[in-house]
């Protein structure tokens, strides 16, 4: 079968001389692939969206992840990266593609003006779209460096694993 | 009147200058030299026949930016200009002179808020007035279709008046998401 991962933590080896396959729960074998396939919405309004291009480009290479599979569609992607600063007038904007992606679906508030409003502490700025959204994992820096975004899927991938429920799935 | 702005001495005026001088006389309020260029303060009611004279007869055909200044908290401008508190600010610029910048500078009093749209003489204008609407709340008269363009439809107040708080009015905490039109 194939499906030999030692990450399915209760599946059992069988003897090889019966074939091979393993036991296992179907939970875990669809978090195992929803962990390892999963597809990025990017929402990039600043200067995160470039360390978040480098992410995806070649030299940090998020597909080794399995998340090679950008989406500009909402409806084809179960994680949100909300990279750059997010205005009162934008803010709609992104709650409704948030609304549009199928559950489950996860969010990763990427730097310090999506998780907090940075520096423009203005009138204009959303001070944290966590005010509005269900944020699973929140990057700092300014911009964050590739590795930290590269660790934040990592982060969710884990939260996959164990079978932690997203955190909009709590709030519905 | 800007440190970089010094002041025009009769050897040295440019041209565009002598032309404006002769042709408007009273209404410049004031005349400054910056840098590839001149600056001239205008009064209201001479603004757009003095924008359309640049453009038409003298070749400064290409309208850069159209914005405006808030002085309320600068005594000094303010007291100048009779108190007017704002002043729309019209850069232009030209390929064939030497002297290839002029900044149109108009004082608007707050009782007063508009003065007339360029958008007649330059397409581009369009969005240009319609921003500094938006911040400042200067309405352009004759404008087409002077609607906020930065801010959302239902924002209230200009953000760039001085008198607008920094961190807002609670617009950034709360908004209705069924209302917005996206």
């Amino acid at each position: 079968m194939g499906l030999a991962n030692p990450n399915i933590e209760s599946g059992h080896r069988a003897d090889q001389s019966e074939g091979n396959f393993v036991t296992t729960t179907i939970d875990k074998v669809v978090n195992w692939g929803r962990k390892n396939s999963l597809w990025p919405m990017p929402f990039g309004t600043a200067c995160c969206a470039i360390e978040m291009m480098a992410t995806l480009a070649s030299k940090f290479d998020l597909s080794r992840f399995g998340s090679e599979a950008i989406r500009f569609s909402p409806r084809q992607s179960d994680l949100l990266i909300v990279s750059g600063r997010i205005s009162i007038k934008m803010m709609p904007v992104l709650k409704r593609i948030y609304d549009q992606m199928p559950e489950p679906k996860w969010v990763i508030s990427m730097g310090a003006c999506a998780s907090c409003g940075g520096v423009f502490d203005t009138y204009t700025l959303i001070q944290g779209v966590d005010q509005f959204l269900p944020v699973d994992v929140y990057i700092p820096g300014c911009p964050p460096r590739p590795e930290d975004l590269i660790d934040a899927v990592m982060q969710v991938q884990r939260q996959i694993h164990k079978g932690e429920l997203p955190k909009g799935a709590e709030v519905a | 009147m800007n440190e970089e702005e010094k002041e025009i001495t009769e050897e040295t005026i440019p041209r565009v200058l002598e032309q404006l001088r002769e042709k408007f006389g009273d209404a410049l309020l004031e005349e400054a030299e910056s840098q590839n260029g001149v600056v001239v303060v205008v009064n209201k009611e001479k603004s757009y026949l003095l924008l359309e004279y640049l453009k038409t007869e003298l070749a400064y055909s290409f309208l850069v930016d159209v914005t405006a200044v808030d002085n309320s908290n600068l005594e000094s401008e303010l007291m100048k200009y009779d108190y007017a508190r704002f002043m729309v600010i019209y850069q232009l610029y030209t390929f064939e002179e030497e002297t290839s910048r002029i900044r149109v500078k108009v004082p608007v009093h707050e009782k007063e808020l508009k003065i007339q749209s360029v958008t007649d003489l330059w397409k581009g204008a369009n969005w240009l007035e319609r921003e500094t609407y938006d911040m400042f709340g200067i309405d352009f008269e004759g404008h087409p279709d002077l609607r906020r363009i930065l801010m959302p439809d239902d924002f209230e107040g200009h953000p760039l008046q001085k008198d607008y708080p920094l961190r807002g009015r609670g617009e950034r905490e709360s908004f209705n998401f069924e209302k917005q039109n996206v």
